[in-house]
């Protein structure tokens, strides 16, 4: 593929949402028809088998293709429920170093042949391997928490995004930025607990692609080894579908951003 | 004023952390774009003045400002009480010796 386009799901801050966000993103772009891996960067601590539901089936990872020890695709694991989607997973006890500049382009180059979308899940903090996934990519979305301490870290992860990436070390256009802001709650929001999505936005200044709300149906997900996208009726699923047409230039409005209207009724027997 | 007035119960928390993460952010931008030599180069003139005045490490700052494109690189000398005393062991220069 000419046009293939390498997403990178990065935040600085650990636990706000990358692995979950990458594994419905990816499986939301192989629904609607693309070609997409998604491959996990976070060595030494894989998870994205798991949320996918795929650990049984791992048998090669990222650090033996890199090393010569088995061929891309005897790595890569075909989602058996999606048509068009494929992981490969991260090594669980190698060091960290394994991750080497050549030895990773040379992989996305090898998977830039066959997919549409390469989906890259960060791991936490600002070292080696998260550098190693933002690299090479082309767009970033970029996972924040309505926290101040990962606010702050998505701005640092802003600052390197526009400075230490293979696009603007050769004066190509910078990497697209995303912003995407996950474990939402409106209620606490309008309680002036919480920090809106506008005041977000308006400090980190990037285009927003979309909001997921804390939802229940995440854990349940994640339970059961299904990506969160692929529960059609949860809040969460929808607004990570929200998030992918918008990826793919739809524009759709923002959902799950005001307080759910409590309904007469709940509001008598006081349920929700 | 106890611990716990710390804890303002009328004003929000959401527009608390705003205010802080706007302060914060700010001064992370200023600390990442700032060149790699401005905190030698306030080594050094420290060290030049503190030859002639007495003045210690956070009486100096120096930040870097740009505005479209133009850089202003503001030095600021905070200077002892009583006002540019001259260090008692050095010499007066010339100039200041009453006649
Ligand atoms: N929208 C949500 N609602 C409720 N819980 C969520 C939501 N998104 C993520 N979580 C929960 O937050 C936790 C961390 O999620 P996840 O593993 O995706 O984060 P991460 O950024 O990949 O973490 P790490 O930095 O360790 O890789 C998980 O327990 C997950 O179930
Ligand atoms: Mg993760």
């Amino acid at each position: 593929m000419t046009n293939t386009k390498i997403i990178v799901i990065t935040s600085g801050k650990g636990g706000v949402g990358k692995t979950t966000t990458s594994a419905a993103f990816a499986m939301g772009l192989a629904l609607e028809g693309h070609k997409t891996a998604v491959v996990d960067f976070d060595v030494g601590l894989r998870n994205l088998d798991l949320i996918m539901g795929c650990e049984r089936r791992v048998v090669y990872d990222f650090v033996n293709v890199i090393n010569k020890e088995a061929r891309l695709n005897q790595a890569l694991i075909r989602d058996k429920r999606t048509e068009n989607l494929y992981i490969l997973p991260a090594s669980q006890t190698k060091d960290k170093e394994s991750l080497t500049m050549e030895g990773v382009e040379t992989v996305l180059n090898e998977l830039k042949e066959t997919f549409d979308y390469i989906v890259c899940d960060s791991p936490a903090g600002i070292e080696h391997g998260a550098f190693m996934a933002m690299y090479f990519a082309d767009e970033a979305v970029v996972v924040t928490n309505p926290e101040i301490s990962s606010v702050r870290d998505s701005d640092r992860i802003l600052g390197l995004l526009a400075s230490k990436t293979k696009r603007v070390v050769e004066n190509r256009t910078p990497v697209k930025e995303h912003l995407l802001l996950t474990r939402y709650s409106p209620e606490r929001v309008s309680r002036g607990e919480m920090l809106s999505v506008k005041d977000i936005q308006e400090i980190l200044s990037i285009p927003l692609l979309g909001v997921i709300p804390e939802s229940e149906a995440v854990l349940t997900a994640s339970n059961q080894g299904v990506p969160v996208i692929a529960n059609r009726n949860s809040d969460a699923g929808m607004a990570y579908q929200d998030c992918v047409a918008r990826f793919l230039g739809e524009d759709i409005e923002m959902r799950f951003i005001d307080p759910k209207k409590k309904s007469i009724f709940s509001k008598f027997f006081g349920g929700n | 004023m106890g611990l716990f007035d710390y804890f303002n119960a009328n004003r929000k928390s959401a527009e608390v952390a705003k205010e802080r993460l706007s302060i914060l952010i700010t001064r992370d931008k200023i600390q990442r774009d700032r060149p790699s030599f401005l905190p030698q180069l306030q080594d050094e003139l420290l060290a030049v003045i503190k030859k002639y005045v007495d003045i210690n490490q956070d009486d100096i700052s120096i930040t870097l400002d740009r505005e479209q494109d133009c850089e202003i690189l503001e030095l600021n000398i905070t200077l002892p009480e009583k006002s540019c005393q001259q260090r008692e062991d050095k010499p007066l220069p010339e100039r200041a010796r009453e006649p």
